[in-house]
């Protein structure tokens, strides 16, 4: 059992406020990956969590027990980082020994503890080798094995996969969720990369400059976005935004003091004329399966769809465009978003 | 052989540019000017006693022949005399009365020759005197005032390597007030020169009961600035965050200090550990003050001691210079490497 939960959490670096009241629960076993932008202050909230800062305020409990006290030694938790920070003078053998050793397990055990954890890793043959004699995946895998040694009760990972090369990215992405699965233990994941979070986390937390916009399932964000923000940060290609007056005949039934109104690049479908919305192509990206097409609303607005890969269209033609009611997303003065609730 | 090559190396190809010829003759001059005077201290080392004494001096150790004669219970210096009807012949001389010196032909000892002191020469040879070094090891405490130096020098940069790291890791890796002020006054020590601080270094020497103690010559040498600055800037390079995997590690801050920024801060380690041998093992003026008493002296000091009032024994202090010199070179040779790599990468300039 291990929980995590953060009671309006502050931070302040001097004068600047970097977290505002932040609040979340942690269910035991939950992947989380906190999302936002850089500078949102999501490496910060980890490093809380963590106990490398304390908070200005507020209260961190972990398993229902107040934390802010205890020194990150003795949180339970261990760090993956984002440039792994293992220590370079030491084998891969004792890099992951080394917290083994402080907390003074017997050497047997360590031994063992080390060669699970190398096994699952698949880093058997290169116990004896130090970090530069690494590559970059490997060294990400020593990481976690550290991590994984000692058994903490939170994994926190602080973008770990943000200098790996694109393929092998995708690959430990799975690893980490697979890993995930098998040790069923808590993990608090960190990125500013959305496709990360949509693809790995139970729970996704999207932040912006310290606050947090929105806590739900990667379905629930990409299908009831609560903002303007989420809206655009959750998806990709991102959410078109349109004004409401350029777009009436979209839809009929828009809920009052709509100001905004958002469709995914996916979410069109060609229709006859006279129906839906007429648009201008600019032009169109071919990616294989899709086409990338950016065209332009009749006020002017930019708009980009998502359509079937095969079919030629040609800059300056004019097309017309229809979307399904429920994946209209109508979003008041304030950005935040209206008629179904977001959840 | 590609050393060869290097050292050869020149500008024109072939033959000599006046440039190659210019270096050539810059370097050679420099080489002569720092290497000469050590070059004949070593030979000089290896000189006997009457050698040194010699006029016109020689740079080879050369030494007067002696040959043993029956009937002489010591073996006799070999001349060669002129003869007067011109013909030279070897002789060993007896003894010398004014001009006149009794000499004998080591062939037939019965008969002895009066000869003019104008009249012979002494026969040299090449020898090593290595005698001065081998008497020193029995002779005047010798390997006392060695072991002297060899525990101050060392237990000196242990020391220093060890509290100056301390101090270094806490000033490049905490946060703390007055860290900044803490810094600069460590760094400002080094516009005081020592001679300055010298009488109240000896007052509390005096005080803590150390004097005629080699700890009362290792503590005071123990925190240098130059070692604080130098770690300092070197261990601002080691990122925060190993030390932050360290503590999430389950690490103590001495664990820390211990197992990774010590480990790490290896080549700048060696830089300090290089000047603080230099520096323990060629001071001076505090061993001088410190150490008054002759079983605690120093190299250094009995180098100064030997050089007697009325009678100086050049063949032994010169062989003692060498001997004294030989640490520091090595250190410097085989180290040497570290220094320019360690300086560099620890941003002094």
């Amino acid at each position: 059992m291990s929980t995590l939960e953060l009671r309006s959490i502050e931070k302040k670096f001097d004068q600047t406020q970097v977290i505002h009241g932040v609040d979340l629960q942690v269910a035991d076993g939950e992947f989380v990956v906190f999302v936002g932008p850089s500078g949102c202050g999501k490496s910060t909230l980890l490093r809380m969590i963590a106990g490398l800062d304390v908070p200005t305020s507020g209260e961190l409990l972990i398993d229902g027990q107040r934390v802010n006290e205890v020194g990150a030694a003795d949180r339970g938790c261990a760090m993956v980082f984002q440039s792994y920070a293992l220590y370079p003078h030491m084998t891969v053998y004792a890099n992951m020994a080394f917290g083994l050793e402080n907390a003074k397990v017997p050497k047997d055990e360590i031994a063992r503890k080390v060669q699970e954890a190398a096994t699952l890793l698949r880093l058997d043959s290169l116990l004896q080798r130090r970090p530069t004699q690494l590559s970059g995946g490997q060294r990400q895998r020593v990481a976690i094995g550290r991590a994984i040694v000692r058994s903490p009760k939170i994994f926190l990972f602080d973008e770990p996969l943000s200098n790996l090369d694109a393929e092998l990215r995708v690959s430990m992405r799975s690893e980490l969720r697979e890993l995930h699965q098998r040790l069923g233990a808590t993990m608090v994941y960190v990125t500013h990369d959305q496709v990360e979070a949509m693809t790995m986390a139970d729970k996704i937390v999207v932040l912006r400059a310290g606050r947090i916009e929105q806590v739900g399932s990667p379905q629930t964000l990409y299908e009831k976005p609560c903002n303007t923000f989420v809206a655009g940060f959750i998806g990709s290609p991102r959410m078109n935004f349109m004004p409401v007056a350029s777009v009436l005949s979209l839809a009929s039934d828009l809920p009052q003091g709509a100001v905004q109104v958002g469709v995914r690049p996916e979410h069109w479908q060609p229709c006859s004329a006279g129906e839906g919305v007429a648009l201008t192509v600019k032009g169109s990206e071919y990616l294989g399966a899709q086409r990338l097409v950016h065209a332009l609303l009749a006020d002017g607005t930019p708009i980009e769809l998502l359509l079937d890969g095969e079919g030629q269209l040609a800059a300056g033609q004019v097309v017309h465009m229809r979307v399904q009611a429920h994946h209209i997303h109508a979003f008041d003065a304030n950005e935040q978003r209206l008629g179904r609730t977001c959840a | 052989m590609r050393i060869l090559d290097f050292l050869l190396r020149t500008r024109g190809r072939g033959r000599l540019h006046w440039t190659d010829v210019l270096s050539y003759g810059y370097l050679f001059l420099g080489l002569v000017v720092m290497f000469a005077p050590v070059l004949w201290l070593l030979m000089s080392s290896f000189k006997s006693e009457a050698a040194i004494g010699q006029f016109p001096p020689t740079f080879l150790p050369y030494q007067q022949k002696t040959v043993s004669v029956a009937g002489q219970n010591k073996p006799l210096p070999l001349f060669t005399v002129t003869q007067d009807d011109g013909t030279t012949r070897q002789m060993a001389q007896i003894s010398r009365i004014g001009i006149m010196a009794t000499m004998v032909d080591p062939a037939v000892p019965e008969q002895t020759v009066q000869v003019n002191i104008q009249q012979r020469q002494p026969v040299n040879e090449l020898r090593f005197a290595w005698n001065n070094y081998s008497d020193l090891f029995g002779k005047f405490t010798f390997s006392k005032y060695l072991w002297n130096s060899v525990f101050i020098t060392v237990a000196a940069t242990l020391l220093t390597l060890l509290f100056n790291s301390m101090a270094a890791f806490a000033l490049s890796k905490y946060k703390f007030k007055g860290q900044k002020a803490v810094f600069l006054l460590i760094i400002a020590t080094l516009m005081i020169p020592p001679t300055i601080i010298l009488v109240p270094v000896f007052l509390v020497i005096n005080q803590a009961g150390l004097l005629n103690s080699l700890w009362g010559v290792i503590l005071p040498a123990v925190a240098t600035p130059t070692g604080v600055f130098l770690l300092r800037q070197y261990m601002l390079t080691i990122p925060d965050e190993l030390l932050e995997a360290a503590r999430m590690d389950h690490a103590s801050e001495w664990r820390i200090y211990w197992r990774i920024v010590l480990p790490l801060s290896a080549p700048a380690l060696a830089v300090l550990a290089i000047f603080s041998v230099m520096w323990r093992w060629n001071d001076f003026l505090l061993p001088l003050i410190v150490l008054s008493r002759n079983e605690f002296f120093t190299l250094q000091l009995a180098l100064n001691s030997f050089q007697g009032e009325l009678n100086t024994q050049w063949h032994y202090l010169l062989a003692m210079t060498v001997i004294t010199l030989l640490p520091v070179t090595l250190v410097f040779a085989f180290l040497q490497r570290y220094i320019t790599t360690g300086i560099a990468s620890a941003g002094v300039k």
